[in-house]
């Protein structure tokens, strides 16, 4: 049986599944449910400094977008910051820990800008025997108006400063959690490495509208009239999420440096797949939001009977194997040839394959083979882009498949070849390097 | 005292009020709001859509089940009426399991297909409950067009004609418009007085005039329709059945299944509906299932379809077949009718001799089956009766005892279009009517408007 236990930056927990701060983890009463469900971890919803809390819109706090079935895609927020009493979380939060030593409790933090601030609230923080803490410089709504949140984590000199009095006055482990609103998500990541950091975790959340009511002109949610940009997480922010893990575990400069996984993870696979990029670990939120804490049973299963699958005996040996994989599109191999293929047996002639190909794309798909409604890849037009694949209804009906080298590629009129070739030597590369002869 | 299912003969009354009421309610409750959400969520939109190959008016299905997905229920309506005036109706009534919705590529896929003729009515609902009319009619032409029914093609044509301006007078014989959609779908399709409704819905864009009691060869005659409009369509469906060659079928107790079917849909109280305690259906198709149900719904005790051929040979779907099972009554396979058996001059049983293949013919085997029946119905097929229309003018041209027309729907008399049941080459569905209908009077539009004069 795999071993899925999880050791991120010496926090241990039975399992990599932490819930994200967020509202799941406001409070004792939703924190005991996820641990009696099986959640490895929670990171507690963000407090602030003491004093009267912030306080929160009394309408609708957030909005959706969905799929088909009304399958919800992406929720977006526009809620702040813990509006409970600081006094309040810490006592809970104490007790919880005390209740469920096994499991790690992380202190989500957010206060202002100012060392003082930073100075005051580790050590009530640090006594109620948390396991460690993350800055919260990704929300990018309301606080950040304050100059907090996403104001900070879009500014790397404040992020390597707010980390470096976090590690002069904790002993806690400290994770700083980045905003993905800004253009090249390594510089965050080196600033907070650049402090000392002693992990990442990411992506906060995307400044987003969810939508815009038609009748009224008003973006959503709507606040009597109004709406303001939000927060948008769930299945939709993966793929982004995806890229910049990957771009922080292969950046030089924070290779190595332990990164917390988040956004849109749902499922077992999910989490494998950041983990896969360089996740030491994963945090979820949209999915308990959107199912309830339950959904950690099939992660946990699923993990375990994929590694068991493939004899990984335990996280070490899957963190980081995508990461050597992720390379800049230079580098691709430009003698790699891929055909479309579609099984016919599986096929139930819905024509989106062909539809698809011949509007936007090559004309590689037949509709009509004598006289018989009939998709075929003509291999001659085929590019191998793979569009055809990502419309069909059916997984697994249509596939992409390499052409071994010396095969004929009936498109080129070429044989493949075995040779690695990339753009950086391509002979239509004005910039090609050549060979030194 | 025998009561309910077990009085003898044929006799009404068998059920309590509330029996009736729940046996003939909606076969198809409407989908709402949710559940037409749901179910359109469903729909691939297909290139070169299978299901809208296969629905003979051609309907651009996965757009109108994508406008009702995207919240345009209305643009959904219309996206049906642009080519079936009638798609309410046949929502209800469609076989759309061996039309689009066998060919839906989730049947293929996972055996279950959307549900197109659910989602069509619920569009067309939306629309007809709101009164929405997509259609104005074009500059008067001047024109003047006979139709001959107020059926599908009747209505169908009607509709369009008017919508190019032309001027419409349908003669109807029956009382009511609405040709089998009004006297000749199972009851239990077409809930709410639908089919008067749809009648309503389609004649009010205009132009159109409905002169009911109006007869071909009774009340006027072809020759005069010729002389007096710029065209004539037919479109009065079949006005025979076939006989049962049976012996002593005129024995009472022995009736027509269409004319069975009709009273039915009229009755405003089913319980006053007189209905044998052992029936016996003749026939393999829709008209033997919806006289076979509807007769146990009345609350006869025992109902049996028997068919001379076997189970695929039937005309009726196997959703209609089914529904015949679900309902108790029995099917039989492989029996041609022989001999009514009567008693004092009322049928008491029905003598049926097993049949089979014998190369490609049917023949009898000689064994015999004796089955006792209080009331039979012949559902074997209806015909066409052509002496209505000849003998009052040049003689038009049959094929297969029905009317020929070519693709465009013209007959092989000059100003003389026709489409529906009375057609050569149809297939019985109201659907295919409307779809004639609809083309018919598109080349009736063209040569009223190409040569110039109007």
């Amino acid at each position: 049986m795999a071993d899925i236990r999880n050791n991120f930056i010496g926090i241990k927990s039975p399992n990599p599944f932490w819930l994200a701060s967020a509202p799941p983890t406001d409070k004792a009463y939703n924190v005991e449910r996820a641990f009696k469900a099986g959640w490895g971890g929670v990171v507690w919803k963000t407090l602030g400094e003491e004093g009267p809390p912030v306080v929160n819109v009394n309408g609708p706090r957030y909005g959706a977008i969905w799929g088909a079935d009304r399958r919800l895609l992406g929720l977006n927020n526009i809620e702040l910051i813990t509006d409970r009493d600081l006094q309040t979380n810490l006592r809970e939060m104490k007790q919880v820990k005390m209740n469920w030593p096994d499991r790690a409790l992380i202190a989500s933090i957010m206060v202002p800008c100012v060392e003082e601030s930073w100075k005051a609230i580790l050590p009530l923080v640090e006594e109620t025997g948390a396991d460690g803490i993350e800055l919260n410089f990704g929300c990018p709504h309301g606080m950040s108006e304050r100059g907090m949140g996403s104001a900070v984590g879009q500014v790397p000199e404040y992020i390597e400063m707010v980390v470096r009095w976090c590690k002069q006055y904790t002993r806690m482990p400290v994770i700083t959690k980045l905003t993905p609103n800004i253009t090249d998500i390594r510089k965050p990541a080196r600033a907070a490495h650049a402090g000392g950091t002693d992990a990442v975790s990411l992506i906060n959340t995307i400044n987003s509208i969810t939508g815009v009511d038609l009748d009224s002109f008003a973006p959503q949610p709507t606040i009597d009239g109004k709406g303001s940009h939000g927060g948008y997480c769930g299945p939709a922010v993966k793929p982004i999420a995806m890229n910049m893990v990957a771009e922080i575990a292969r950046d030089p400069e924070t290779h190595g440096l332990p990164i917390s996984g988040i956004g849109g993870i749902t499922t077992w696979r999910d989490a494998a797949e950041f983990m896969a990029l360089g996740a030491g670990n994963v945090q979820v939120c949209t999915a308990a939001m959107t199912y309830g804490f339950k959904i950690v049973q099939e992660m946990i299963a699923g993990l375990e009977n994929w590694m068991d699958e493939k004899g990984h005996a335990s996280l070490s040996d899957i963190i980081g194997r995508a990461t050597p994989n992720v390379t800049d599109w230079q580098y691709l191999n430009l003698n790699y040839v891929a055909k479309a293929h579609i099984d016919q047996d599986a096929c139930i002639k819905c024509g989106r394959c062909h539809i698809a190909c011949e509007d936007t794309s090559h004309q590689a798909i037949t509709s009509m083979v004598d006289g018989v409604r009939h998709f075929e890849v003509i291999e001659a037009e085929c590019v191998g882009c793979n569009l055809c694949v990502n419309v069909c209804p059916v997984e697994g009906c249509i596939t992409m498949q390499p052409l071994a080298a010396g095969v004929l590629d009936q498109r080129t009129g070429l044989p493949v070849s075995q040779i690695y070739a990339n753009w950086t030597t391509h002979p239509n590369n004005p910039m090609a390097k050549v060979a030194a002869e | 005292m025998a009561t309910g299912h077990f009085i003898e003969g044929i006799a009404g009354g068998r059920l309590s009020s509330e029996q009736y009421a729940d046996n003939f309610s909606d076969l198809h409750p409407p989908l709402d709001h949710h559940e037409a959400l749901v179910e359109s969520d469903r729909c691939y939109f297909c290139y070169d859509a299978p299901c809208m190959n296969a629905c003979p008016t051609s309907i651009d299905i996965p757009l109108f089940i994508r406008q009702i997905a995207t919240g345009n229920p209305l643009g959904s309506a219309k996206t049906i009426f642009d080519q079936n005036i009638l798609g309410g109706m046949c929502a209800r009534v469609c076989p759309t399991e061996t039309l689009c919705e066998e060919a839906c590529v989730r049947e293929v896929a996972e055996g279950k297909p959307v549900q197109i003729g659910r989602l069509q009515r619920y569009a067309t609902d939306v629309a007809m409950s709101e009164g929405k009319q997509f259609y104005k009619r074009a500059e008067p032409t001047g024109k003047s067009i006979a139709v001959v029914g107020a059926g599908p093609a009747g209505l169908a044509a009607a509709h369009r004609l008017a919508r190019h301006g032309h001027d419409v007078t349908i003669l109807e014989a029956r009382p009511k418009a609405g040709g089998l959609n009004e006297y000749g779908i199972a009851a239990y399709k077409s809930v709410d007085d639908f089919a008067q409704a749809e009648v309503d819905y389609v004649t009010s864009i205009g132009g159109i005039d409905i002169q009911n009691g109006k007869a071909l060869g009774r009340d006027f005659q072809l020759a005069d329709l010729i002389r007096n409009y710029d065209a004539v369509f037919l479109g009065m469906g079949l006005g025979g059945v076939n006989a049962l060659r049976a012996e002593g079928e005129d024995a009472g107790g022995v009736a027509n299944a269409v004319e069975f079917i009709a009273e039915l849909r009229q009755a405003s109280d089913l319980s006053s509906l007189p209905v044998g305690r052992r029936v016996v259906v003749i026939g393999g198709g829709m008209t033997a299932i919806d006289a076979a149900v509807q007769s146990k719904l009345l609350g006869a005790e025992e109902v049996t379809i028997c068919y001379r051929r076997g189970q695929e040979h039937m005309n009726a779907s196997e959703f209609e077949q089914d529904l015949a099972a679900a309902n108790g009554v029995t099917i039989r396979h492989w029996l041609q009718p022989k001999r009514v058996i009567a008693e004092n001059g009322k049928v008491s049983a029905i003598e049926l001799e097993y049949t089979a293949m014998s190369g490609d013919k049917l023949i009898g085997t000689g064994e015999m089956l004796r089955l006792n029946a209080d009331q039979v119905f012949k559902a074997i097929g209806q015909s066409f009766v052509p002496a209505h229309l000849n003998g009052s003018a040049e003689q038009i041209e049959l094929e297969g005892g029905r009317i020929k027309v070519d693709a465009e729907g013209r007959t092989s008399l000059a100003k003389v279009w026709a489409g529906g049941d009375c057609i050569f080459g149809g297939d019985d569905l109201t659907v295919s009517a409307v779809a004639q209908g609809r083309d018919a009077a598109e080349s009736i539009h063209r040569a009223l408007t190409s040569n110039g004069r109007a």
